[in-house]
């Protein structure tokens, strides 16, 4: 009963990191039908720029508040990922628009290599880590032999989570912006008749997901304290599953399928095999798109003729 | 009077084939001008043309003075042209009230007053606001096409086949509600229909199109004492 509880906690909290870097495979394919490849290592890219941020704060500058130090950090990472994808869509997919279907999903492959590869030789193969921080939790339940925790990084965690998810879902669903984004979703053409720039739409897009990544990145950094040039990809390919299983163009089932994504992750590693987790996290991939193609929260088919 | 809209020698090619071949077109201010012909004659071509998308590879067209053949669709939009497109285009899981909301995209907020507005000529539609855009019956579709093109308040409305697989009784009201808007705001009309007896009776001028071309141009009833307009558009057409 209470590893479950823990793994439950343990399980959110990599949901919720999960569902972040899913909402950017997600609304990028909402929108212009692409698979972005090089999601993944954005969210890599997003963490070291954290990383360097937070050795720039805590060491040079002095801040010494663990959570002001990390809000600087969170903000800074934001504002330069999603720099670096906007310049990605500029220079790697834009051109590529109206060309045949798999040519923006090779330059995604083509842009997911040169960021691995360049953070590879810009910051070196090995981990790089920060000072572990937040040491602290608090004890929930349990005897002496097994006590369930949350940290307060754990919980840091829901709260920065929680908080973005109201944010984004206000942004997305009330604002003028977030119409004309999901305009643009449904009806391209239709959308610049009644005035929306279409590519400037798309930019905010990736601008967005971008942000939501770093997000993750940071929460990905802080948590296991180290980073690596690699870590774009299973965490990527996670996100990317977690999308599908809760219906790729759905912005609830990229959360959903991310906190489901994460409990399954957990789950099996404290009730089968730490070994096999990935593969557990990856089989749900091939069996949503056997079996369940639309996901969870798939489109509602409304439409008619 | 001077043109609202002009287009001198526009033509449009769709890859290699051409598919307007040299169009002039007028639309003055406070005009319902219609455009008939048949299916493939290019109309629908002519109305997306306006708006760059297809783009005119020869000629000009100008609005209110100005030479927008080569604008960004989406900054034609913002010179307050709006079109109700062929197949009607809403946006299927937004609600009545998004796609309404959509159309005032041109102008920065104040639309509480449009909103009003439109709802008075369109009532069926203030109570289906909630509702997605997906799930209304053709007419009211047809409906809310044209009430989110009036959202941004356009001093050019392009209509193509309104009336398109409706109840007469619905064509007819939106037939009313054209020259309302006409009479009563001064609202310049180009409407493209498919039911040219009712548009020929509505519009004072109009054109005919035929395989890229305009053949014939008049006033309304000129067009409809033609013989070979009612020959080619009106037999059997009439009520
Ligand atoms: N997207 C397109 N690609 C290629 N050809 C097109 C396209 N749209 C229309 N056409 C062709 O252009 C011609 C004019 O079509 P259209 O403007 O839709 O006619 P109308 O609206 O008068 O029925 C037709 O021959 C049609 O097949
Ligand atoms: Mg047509």
């Amino acid at each position: 009963m209470e590893v479950f509880v823990q793994q439950l906690i343990n399980g959110i909290t990599l949901g919720s990191i999960y569902g972040l870097i899913a909402i950017g495979y997600t609304m990028v394919f909402g929108i212009i039908g692409m698979v972005n490849f090089a999601h993944g290592d954005v969210f890599m890219v997003s963490a070291f720029i954290g990383l360097i941020a937070y050795l720039i704060v805590t060491a040079w500058l002095g801040i010494a508040s663990a959570v002001g130090a990390l809000l600087i950090v969170l903000i800074v990472a934001m504002a330069l990922t999603s720099l670096v994808n906007w310049t990605i869509e500029r220079i790697a997919y834009r051109p590529l628009r109206g060309s045949f279907r798999l040519a923006p999903l090779i330059s995604a492959i083509g842009m997911s290599i040169l960021l691995s590869n360049f953070v590879q030789v810009a910051q070196g193969p090995r981990n790089k880590s920060i000072p572990p921080l937040l040491q602290g939790e608090f004890v929930l339940m349990g005897r002496e032999s097994y006590q369930v925790t949350l940290s307060h990084r754990q919980l840091l965690i829901w709260i920065v989570t929680a908080v973005l998810l109201v944010v984004f879902w206000y942004l997305v669903s009330r604002t003028a912006l977030g119409r004309a984004q999901r305009a643009c979703e449904q009806d391209q053409k239709m959308a610049a008749l009644l005035g929306v720039d279409v590519d400037r739409t798309i930019s905010i897009t990736f601008v967005i997901g971008a942000a939501l990544a770093a997000v993750a990145g940071t929460m990905y950094l802080m948590y296991y304290g180290v980073v690596n040039f690699s870590d774009g990809f299973t965490p990527g390919v996670k996100a990317f599953t977690a999308a599908v299983l809760g219906g790729i163009g759905s912005l609830p089932g990229a959360v959903v399928g991310g906190i489901l994504i994460g409990l399954v992750e957990t789950m099996w590693s404290a009730y089968f095999s730490i070994d096999y987790k990935d593969v557990a996290a990856f089989s749900i991939l091939a069996i949503t798109l056997i079996f369940l193609p639309q996901g969870l929260l798939g489109r509602p088919e409304v439409e008619k003729v | 009077m001077t043109s609202l809209l002009c287009l001198r020698g526009v033509k449009t090619y769709y890859g290699n084939i051409i598919a307007l071949r040299g169009i002039d077109v007028d639309v003055r201010e406070g005009e319902i001008v219609t455009l008939i012909g048949a299916n493939g004659a290019g109309k629908s071509t002519l109305m997306m043309t306006i708006f760059g998308n297809p783009r005119a590879r020869e000629g000009s067209i100008r609005f209110a003075g100005r030479d927008i053949t080569g604008l960004p669709t989406h900054e034609i939009a913002r010179l307050r042209i709006a079109q109700s497109p062929e197949g009607r285009r809403i946006f299927p899981r937004m609600t009545v009230m998004e796609n309404l909301q959509m159309g005032a995209a041109v102008r920065d907020g104040g639309t509480a007053a449009d909103l009003k507005r439109v709802l008075s000529l369109f009532p069926r539609l203030a109570d289906r606001l909630s509702q997605r855009g997906g799930t209304l019956s053709g007419g009211e579709q047809q409906m809310l096409a044209i009430a989110r093109a009036l959202m941004g308040r356009p001093r050019l409305l392009l209509l193509d086949e309104p009336s398109l697989g409706l109840a007469p009784i619905i064509a007819r009201q939106i037939f009313d509600i054209i020259r309302i808007l006409n009479e009563r705001d001064g609202l310049s009309v180009l409407l493209v229909e498919q039911n040219a007896y009712h548009a020929l009776r509505l519009a004072h001028r109009g054109y005919v199109i035929v395989n890229g071309a305009i053949t014939i141009s008049g006033t309304g009833h000129e067009l409809l004492a033609r013989p070979e307009v009612r020959a080619a558009y009106l037999e059997g057409g009439r009520r």
